[in-house]
């Protein structure tokens, strides 16, 4: 049996928020005890809805942020309790790819030297000839002409500056690849496009990835196994078939009777199932547990 | 730089335009001064003393802007009193400038106490009037030019440190400054490449509008005898030496004073326009 | 109801001038639904804000064209005009629930408003009405959450108060820009069920701007795909959905991802960039990127024709014939 490439165990981040002149500070548990595998090459998707503390995840994950609590273990190594040096070369195997394409690209770098500065900062690449060619490479890589090396962000559209995002993730050859929320900010036709792209990626380097989205049919499309994420906790998980066909959670199935179906005759009959996430709560004995196959659901003791 | 001229040319650049051409010529005059066959600003002829503006160049020993009361020529004694200014006001900018952004990137980017620290120094600094520091550092120093240009340098290192302080917070958290976290570039790699060059602008706009402070600071300082001492001319010394003469040889106050409102209002007319031009591209897309 | 007929707007920026909308006309009949389907660029949001007087005119402009409402033509009415008909007899719902609502008035206050000055009820009146309107919308505690601010609702609620504000008066017809858009998915459905239950009940005409084929298969009775400032296809949803004309249509369907992926599968990608408005080549101007373009498409940009072969009311704009390339592909 292979060994999981990333594994996140009860990871947990609180943010306290100052309080007011009037009142207590707000304590809001972004991510409560967040525990899940990556097979290497394999695609994860996270996904939940504003709140659900799935960015946070990535984060943490990546390392952006300290965990007030838990472990992520690359490739057998505990990353949390090393210091930031001791990261850096787990740095180049691990990268991220951000949802806005418009924050995402320094707006004063030509994104040639976007892209090139992982190579330079871990000193890889040989001379600057060199790097600019394996830069040129990238770049048609990701589907863009060399030529732009030389132009500024601004210059692109929200597609390409995407595109751009991904070249400079995958410079360093990384074999696990966070993506938060890549095709969001995107059109319609552009995000087959960068579905697309990271599909090819993948086969073509092996690529391990964390799709944390909340488009829940292009989750479905993409993915191997999906988690669904609600205030900070997994509710289920398990194979996309398993999930999406058969939910056995009450959220996952309210936010599957949500989704729109492009399909007048089977959208126009349907009936969303209602669910309150305000007034839901946790069972202190709730637990993700195997309902066979692999497919988790939180629930309280079933005996 | 094609943008910049254009937007200078046209429209409401006018204003910006006229700040700029004055100053041009004041360069233009500051480098090339020396270069006329003018007197020398401090050598006195005590039998020419204070002759009046003959406003032309023809003629033995002609003054056209007169004479002070020591003889000397005003007009090669403005002049040189501008090369003193730019000098001065232009040392104190840049350095008041370098170490005011340097230490609000630090500030801005590190937080925590260090920010804390250079906040509160920063506030102290601002308690404390003006010309009672200037007072103090020069009697504890000497009013060397040096000493002044320093002076000038400690009184503006605040406003540009809040500025571009303010100006990292922002930044800082924009996400492609996480991705160079996400790499692994080391702090002093994304401050200088990553965040440095995305506050520049409101740091330049801070500069050109504090280039029109120091300059009437220094004029200020020379006035009460701390600045430019004798027998090198300075604007603000030619003001506080033409004081006592207003009523019998007005063009000994006069004409400096002229130059001194010309070149502030050049820098200020350029300052506001170069903020407004800078403004939307502020906001980047 | 609503009658566009030629409208063209156009935008400056930097010195350059685009027409980004040339000469767009339909309409709207009363009680229909009508889904507008574009994405950036298309003009859908453009023309909307036109229609209302709303498009910041240094840089947009409205270059020409007439929108007949209920007999009067929008475009020409003096904004003291427009005022009236806004919030009365037309309604609207932008997308960003964050902004659209003032931080300093409480809620009950920003409800009222319209009912004061088209209604002319009083205050104790009007907030009496901004309750049942609450209730209406689906929030509970109505009498109570009048006095707080929008800060105090979360965002699917911020929506709800913004479509209260908007049909407060009960308008005859009602625009909605992309109004489920920047909400969470369980949110956006029970916005949607909100709607439709609203629709039956006041009979109200809808204009429901989106970029969501999902959205529009649910809630619209006709579908409008914009592209570029003009209309590629027009047509009953059912009809457009089933059998789409327009290679643009047609490709944003394809886009889709259905279900799983199937190995070695591949979504279908529209290969291109967005349209540059300022620009624009000639002729269609989804031509570059549409691989069913003929020579004429490159040059003369088609009109929008009746297709004769489905339901009524089916158009596009188009010179080549889809299903037979389609046919011949397969």
């Amino acid at each position: 049996m292979t060994p999981p490439l990333l594994q996140v165990r009860d990871l947990r981040r609180t943010y306290r928020a100052r309080g007011g002149l009037f009142g207590g500070g707000l304590v809001t548990r972004a991510v409560d005890g967040v525990s899940f595998d990556v097979m290497p090459g394999e695609t994860l998707g996270l996904v939940g809805e504003s709140g659900s503390g799935k960015s946070t995840t990535g984060r943490l994950v990546m390392g952006l942020e300290q965990p007030d609590a838990g472990q992520v273990v690359f490739d057998g190594t505990e990353l949390t309790s090393l210091s930031a040096t001791a990261k850096r070369p787990f740095r180049r195997r691990m990268q991220i790819v951000f949802q806005d394409p418009y924050a995402a690209l320094n707006p004063r770098m030509r994104v040639g030297d976007f892209v090139e500065e992982p190579l330079v900062v871990h000193g890889l690449g040989g001379d600057a000839a060199a790097r600019h060619d394996a830069v040129a490479a990238l770049f048609r890589t990701v589907g863009l002409d060399p030529a732009f090396m030389r132009r500024y962000p601004h210059e692109f559209s929200g597609g390409q500056r995407q595109r751009i995002g991904i070249a400079r993730a995958i410079a360093l050859r990384p074999d696990f690849l966070v993506a938060d929320e890549p095709i969001t900010a995107l059109d319609v036709s552009i995000q087959a496009q960068i579905v697309n792209l990271f599909q090819d990626l993948q086969e073509s380097m092996g690529l391990a990835l964390l799709f944390i989205a909340h488009d829940l049919s292009m989750v479905r499309y993409l993915c191997t196994r999906v988690a669904v994420m609600l205030k900070g906790r997994i509710v289920e998980a398990g194979p996309v078939g398993a999930v999406f066909e058969d939910a056995r959670h009450p959220y996952t199935q309210a936010l599957l009777s949500a989704v729109p179906i492009p399909d007048p005759a089977r959208e126009r009959g349907r009936r969303r199932l209602p669910f309150d996430a305000g007034a839901f709560e946790f069972q202190p004995d709730d637990a993700l547990r195997d309902i066979g196959g692999g497919h988790l659901v939180l629930q309280g003791d079933p005996r | 730089m094609s943008d910049f001229l254009r937007a200078l040319t046209r429209g409401s650049g006018w204003l910006g335009l006229i700040g700029l051409l004055l100053i041009a010529l004041l360069l233009l005059v500051a480098a090339f001064g020396p270069f006329f066959d003018l007197p020398d600003p401090t050598r006195t002829n005590l039998r020419a003393r204070m002759v009046a503006p003959t406003l032309s160049w023809v003629g033995f020993g002609a003054h056209p802007l007169g004479t002070d009361q020591l003889g000397r020529d005003i007009l090669s004694r403005i002049v040189a009193g501008s090369r003193v200014t730019l000098v001065v006001a232009g040392a104190a900018v840049v350095l008041g400038g370098i170490v005011g952004t340097l230490l609000g990137l630090i500030a801005g980017y590190f937080g925590g106490w260090l920010d804390r620290l250079l906040m509160r120094l920063a506030d102290i600094q601002l308690a404390v009037p003006l010309m009672l520091l200037a007072l103090m550092v020069i009697a504890a120093l000497g009013p060397s030019l040096q000493n002044l240009v320093m002076v000038l340098a400690l009184v503006s290192w605040v406003r540009y440190a809040r500025i571009v302080r303010g100006q990292v917070l922002a930044v800082r958290e924009r996400e492609f400054v996480q991705s160079a976290r996400a790499i692994g570039a080391s702090s002093a790699r994304i401050i200088l490449r990553h965040i440095l060059p995305n506050v520049l602008t409101p740091a330049i706009v801070v500069a050109t509008l504090e280039l029109a402070r120091v300059i009437v600071l220094e004029a200020g300082l020379s006035f009460l005898g701390l600045g430019v001492q004798p027998p090198f001319a300075s604007w603000g010394r030619m003001l506080a030496e033409g004081r006592t003469y207003i009523a019998s040889a007005w063009w000994i106050i006069t004409f400096p004073g002229i130059a001194l409102m010309l070149t502030v209002l050049a820098v200020n007319l350029l300052g506001d326009w170069l903020r407004d031009y800078l403004d939307p591209r502020l906001q980047v897309r | 109801m609503l009658d566009i007929r030629d409208l063209s707007v156009g935008f400056s920026r930097d010195g350059r001038f685009a027409r980004v909308i040339d000469g767009l006309s339909y309409a709207v009949a009363k009680g229909e639904t009508l889904g507008i389907v574009g994405e950036s660029g298309s003009g859908k949001s453009v023309h909307a804000l036109a229609l209302l007087g709303l498009l910041p005119q240094p840089p947009g402009k409205v270059l020409g064209g007439r929108a007949v409402f209920d007999g009067e033509d929008l475009l020409a009415l003096p904004e003291s005009r427009l005022r009236d008909l806004r919030g009365a007899r037309i309604g609207v719902v932008f997308q960003d629930p964050m902004t659209a609502l003032n931080p300093v008035l409480t809620i009950g206050r920003q409800i009222a408003e319209p009912l004061i000055r088209h209604k002319g009820m009083s205050m104790r009146q009007a907030l009496d009405r901004a309750a049942d309107l609450l209730a209406l919308v689906g929030i509970r505690d109505g009498g109570r959450r009048l006095s707080q601010f929008p800060h105090e609702f979360s965002g699917g609620m911020r929506q709800r108060v913004m479509i209260a504000i908007a049909i407060s008066c009960e308008p005859a017809l009602l625009i909605a820009d992309e109004p489920t858009t920047a909400l969470d998915v369980t949110v956006q459905g029970q916005i949607l069920d909100l709607m439709a239950g609203l629709r039956e009940r006041l009979g109200m005409t809808m204009i429901w701007i989106t970029h969501d084929m999902g959205v529009v298969a649910g809630i619209a009775d006709t579908i409008q795909v914009m592209y570029a400032g003009r209309i590629m296809e027009r047509g009953p949803v059912g009809a457009v959905f089933a059998s789409p004309r327009s290679a643009y249509t047609w490709g944003l369907l394809q886009s889709l991802p259905h279900g799983a992926r199937p190995p070695g599968g591949r979504l279908h990608q529209i290969p291109g960039q967005p349209p540059d408005m300022f620009a624009l080549p000639p002729g269609d101007p989804f031509a570059p990127r549409n691989p069913f373009a003929t020579d004429r498409c490159r040059v003369e940009a088609p009109p929008l024709r009746a297709v004769t072969d489905s339901a009524p009311g089916h158009s596009v704009a188009a010179w080549y014939d889809l299903p037979a390339l389609l046919g011949r592909a397969a």
